[in-house]
């Protein structure tokens, strides 16, 4: 099989009969045959497994045996029984300076259909196309309805004067129901957007907090719980230290002081919403929030 | 049908299928006029090195996720409608979830094979990502970038991030909590861009954040738009890669005007599909027995939820660090804000992706090297750009070990500030360092002549009289090309002292090695003595460049090669 003493060269160029890679054909051909019969035979385990209501382990594990059984066979095959090589071929030269020259005296053919007066012709095409492309943006407005510039200054304005705060089950919060270190995410009544209206209702102390009495009263502090960087939920309260964390990329806010931002990336505080205590001892917002919030935005000017 | 004559059958049976082959082939050429093309193709010659296979298993990942992002698309359910759950899935009984994330709970425990699909998708997502990186660390650090094939490289970036992209779409499509939380950053971050940012994320998300239409446009940007662009990408890739040609590492007879290596039939197609099968076997193991995504276990997203230790997949990671890392800084201008999220999630990417698509004409011209190159270099033989491609990768990774900062501080039992400000220090310095030493690493190494090559032993033989004397070993048969070459001290291999005088004869003539005084004279630690030598000026580099670094730092063996003007050389060759 592999003993020719003058190799004959095909149309190619290539010899015909070529040395293979191994010296012991016939070992190679079993290996491959257990191969790929050992494909076939997890074929049929994946089938019958299959039929018995499937298991994702033993289905990777026998898909791994099929397909594995097939890629070895085949890539066997190619190193040891098929012409070894190394075969050698010229590169094609990519052009030639006569071919590129023709190639660009084609390309001005065209030239005389733009050439004098016609030129206007060309310019008029372009202006035409480029118009054409201005008025075909046009749909992609269609992709929202709403201007974001007006919007977003209105982000957390489920919050009025007197909103009362209620859990996401819509149960209103009595001043009784969080104890010293305690959390609780707030709606307004009825909120729309609770992805912007989320507030956290923190109890930091038993008294109102010093830095700003008349909105924490009993030592309640409401913030947004949205994070001024990047919009992630800041919930992780740690009630010994009065700090809150924002699980995303770590920025800390100082709960005691207006949550001013202590490390991480956030830029601005979180929004304060200033509460009262009602007749009745539950708890309500004085006012809605005086800023948009979240993160920032090109409109957004200035600091709060 | 075809490819017989090399399976030991006897030479009969042989001449009867080729026949049988032969009269297929023409069968179809009448028809469709094939012999041309389809002989240019079956002869097209690809050089051999594993290296190669890289971007072969990029290809073959893409292929499953098509296969299995079909199967999965049959199944999921791409709206953001709120349903409560009362799946076969007990623990979420009750739950209220959108039908994305129902289905995907359906997908994965009621269809089935739809687990070991879903999490095969997934995996070869990864896989995929992975391998595109690792083909473009292999492009750059051994220079298959340069002229004629800068074109291929842009392509090929773009195709890294329309991949990263449809990674990340396909993440958000379940709707779990972490994923939704992954969505929401990503929301914020291009919303801070200046001037457009706030329309662009209306245009996608239909809205404020979540949005009304969000599942709806991912599912078409995620399985028609994307993979549509990549699909065309990849053909235009490949096809300039057939029209160039493949690159290959000198050696063995390959020159700038060659291939050398093995034609597509038989030898590599049956290599390569067979190659193609293995990918698929090893996705399909891990889809098996490594758990990937358990979004049963996360929830469903809600936005006012939180999460801990949230890590993106890591192709996504690197961005989430540099969110991490960053100051809280925010530009202010009258009446606007560049938020902060701007500067390490848009601006940073843009930034160093700008640099690597720009990275061919860069290099071209600091080098002043503009002739077009089919042989590779060895990364040591470039030190500036191999020390270049290190700092970037070292950049890369701190800012993808800075995603993961909170985890590292609970690892450590570290402050997470003290952890961040580790990183953020070593974010610049660890490049710097890694780079230079890169850079020294490999010009060290390119003054070696045939460094990293193995030594032939010596037998030390022990004679009747106790005398010692040392005996070169046979060369393993298989070890040529690994080999040193066995040659003597040299002239031009002492130590330079003192002097012009002492000086090698370095235009001498070349030295030739005659095999029986190696060991000998003095066996072993030429490279070592040589390295002095090195430190003369050498043959005048071809190149003109304004950064010497960026330069070919190959000096081969006199006796070796051409002098300083190796094979691989920055001008002179192949044009």
């Amino acid at each position: 099989m592999t003993e020719h003493a003058t190799p004959v060269a095909d149309t190619d160029g290539f010899p015909e009969h070529m040395e293979i890679a191994t010296a012991n054909p016939g070992r190679a051909i079993t290996v491959i045959a257990v191969s790929f019969l050992l494909s076939i035979a997890a074929t049929f385990v994946l089938g019958w497994i299959y039929t018995q209501g499937g298991n994702p382990a033993i289905e990777g594990m026998m898909l791994a045996v099929v397909f594995g059984g097939i890629g070895f066979g085949m890539a066997a095959w190619g190193k040891w029984l098929m012409p070894k090589g190394p075969f050698v071929e010229e590169r094609e030269v990519l052009t030639t300076e006569e071919n590129q020259e023709k190639f660009a005296k084609t390309f001005t053919r065209g030239q005389v259909a733009i050439e004098g007066r016609r030129s206007v012709l060309l310019k008029l095409l372009l202006a035409a196309m480029g118009t054409m492309t201005a008025i075909l943006l046009f749909p992609i407005r269609s992709l929202t309805g709403k201007n974001p510039d007006k919007v977003l200054y209105q982000y957390g304005s489920g919050w009025k004067a007197g909103s009362q705060l209620v859990t996401d089950e819509g149960k209103p919060v009595h001043s009784d129901d969080l104890e010293v270190g305690g959390v609780l995410t707030v709606f307004p009544p009825d909120s729309g957007d609770m992805a912007m209206d989320q507030t956290l209702l923190i109890r930091a102390a038993a008294a109102p907090l010093p830095f700003n009495p008349s909105a924490t009263p009993g030592g309640y502090v409401a913030y947004s719980k949205v994070c001024t960087h990047a919009g992630c939920p800041v919930g992780q309260y740690q009630a010994q230290f009065g700090k809150l964390l924002c699980p995303c990329h770590g920025s800390t806010f100082d709960v005691l002081h207006g949550a001013d931002v202590v490390f991480g990336p956030a830029p601005r505080p979180l929004a304060l919403l200033p509460l009262m205590v009602d007749d009745n001892g539950y708890l309500r917002a004085q006012r809605g929030y005086d800023e948009p919030l979240g993160p920032g935005f090109w409109s957004r000017g200035g600091v709060r | 049908m075809t490819d017989v004559a090399n399976d030991g059958m006897r030479a009969k049976t042989a001449a009867v299928a080729k026949k049988g082959a032969a009269s297929q082939a023409r069968h179809l050429d009448e028809r469709l006029g094939l012999a041309g093309g389809v002989r240019w193709l079956l002869n097209y010659i690809f050089p051999d090195h594993w290296s190669f296979m890289l971007g072969e298993i990029a290809l073959y990942s893409f292929i499953i996720l098509i296969i299995t992002g079909v199967y999965l698309s049959l199944f999921f359910v791409d709206s953001g409608k709120e349903i409560i759950y009362h799946g076969s899935y007990l623990p979420l009984r009750g739950v209220k979830m959108t039908e994305a994330y129902q289905s995907t709970i359906d997908i994965s425990f009621n269809v089935r094979a739809g687990l070991v699909m879903r999490q095969m998708h997934h995996w070869a997502a990864i896989i995929f990502i992975g391998a595109i990186g690792i083909h473009m660390c292999r492009v750059f650090f051994t220079g298959a970038f340069r002229r004629p094939r800068e074109i291929n490289w842009t392509i090929g970036l773009t195709l890294m991030l329309l991949a990263v992209a449809n990674g990340f779409f396909g993440y958000s499509l379940p709707d779990d909590l972490l994923s939704g939380t992954g969505l929401r950053i990503a929301y914020s971050v291009f919303e801070s861009i200046p001037i457009i940012g706030t329309w662009i994320v209306y245009w996608l998300f239909g809205g404020a954040f979540p949005g009304d239409n969000l599942f709806e446009r991912m599912l078409v940007i995620h399985m028609f738009v994307l993979p549509l662009l990549i699909l065309g990408l990849l053909t235009a890739h490949l096809v300039i890669i057939m029209r160039q040609h493949h690159t290959q590492f000198p050696g063995k007879g390959a020159t700038e005007t060659n291939v050398v290596g093995t034609p597509m039939w038989p030898g590599y197609a049956a290599k390569s599909g067979g190659y193609f099968f293995m990918t698929f076997a090893v996705t399909a193991a891990l889809a098996g027995v490594a758990q990937i995504n358990p979004i049963w276990l996360y929830g469903p997203y809600d936005p006012y939820k939180v999460t801990t230790f949230a890590q993106p997949d890591w192709y996504i990671g690197w961005l989430e660090g540099s969110l991490r890392l960053m100051p809280n800084w925010e530009t202010h201008l009258p009446g606007h804000m560049i938020p902060n999220a701007f500067f390490p999630g848009i601006l940073l990417p843009g930034l160093i992706f700008n640099v690597l698509y720009a990275y061919p004409f860069i290099e071209s011209y600091l080098t002043g090297d503009k002739t077009p190159h089919n042989l590779l270099d060895r990364p040591r033989d470039r030190p500036a750009r191999a020390g270049f491609g290190a700092g970037m990768l070292t950049f890369f990774f701190i800012l993808l070990i800075a995603g993961s900062d909170d985890l590292i501080s609970v690892f450590l039992d570290t402050p997470l500030q003290l952890v961040v400000w580790v990183l953020r220090v070593l974010l610049f310095v660890a490049p710097v360092i890694v780079g230079l030493v890169t850079y020294e690493m490999c010009r060290e190494l390119s003054k070696v002549p045939d460094g990293g090559k193995r030594k032939r032993a010596n037998i030390i033989v022990r004679t009747a009289d106790g005398a010692y004397h040392s005996v070169p070993s046979e060369p393993h048969p298989a070890d040529e090309h690994h080999e040193l070459l066995p040659a003597p001290v040299g002239e031009a291999d002492l130590p330079v002292l003192v002097g012009a005088a002492m000086t090698p004869g370095r235009g001498g003539p070349p030295l030739t090695a005659p095999s029986g005084t190696v060991g000998s004279t003095a066996p072993s630690g030429i490279p070592g003595v040589s390295t002095v030598t090195r430190d003369t000026p050498p043959a005048p580099r071809p190149q003109r460049g304004l950064l010497p670094g960026f330069g070919l730092r190959r000096n081969r063996r006199p006796g070796n090669g051409s002098g300083g003007n190796g094979a691989g050389g920055g001008g002179g060759t192949g044009s």
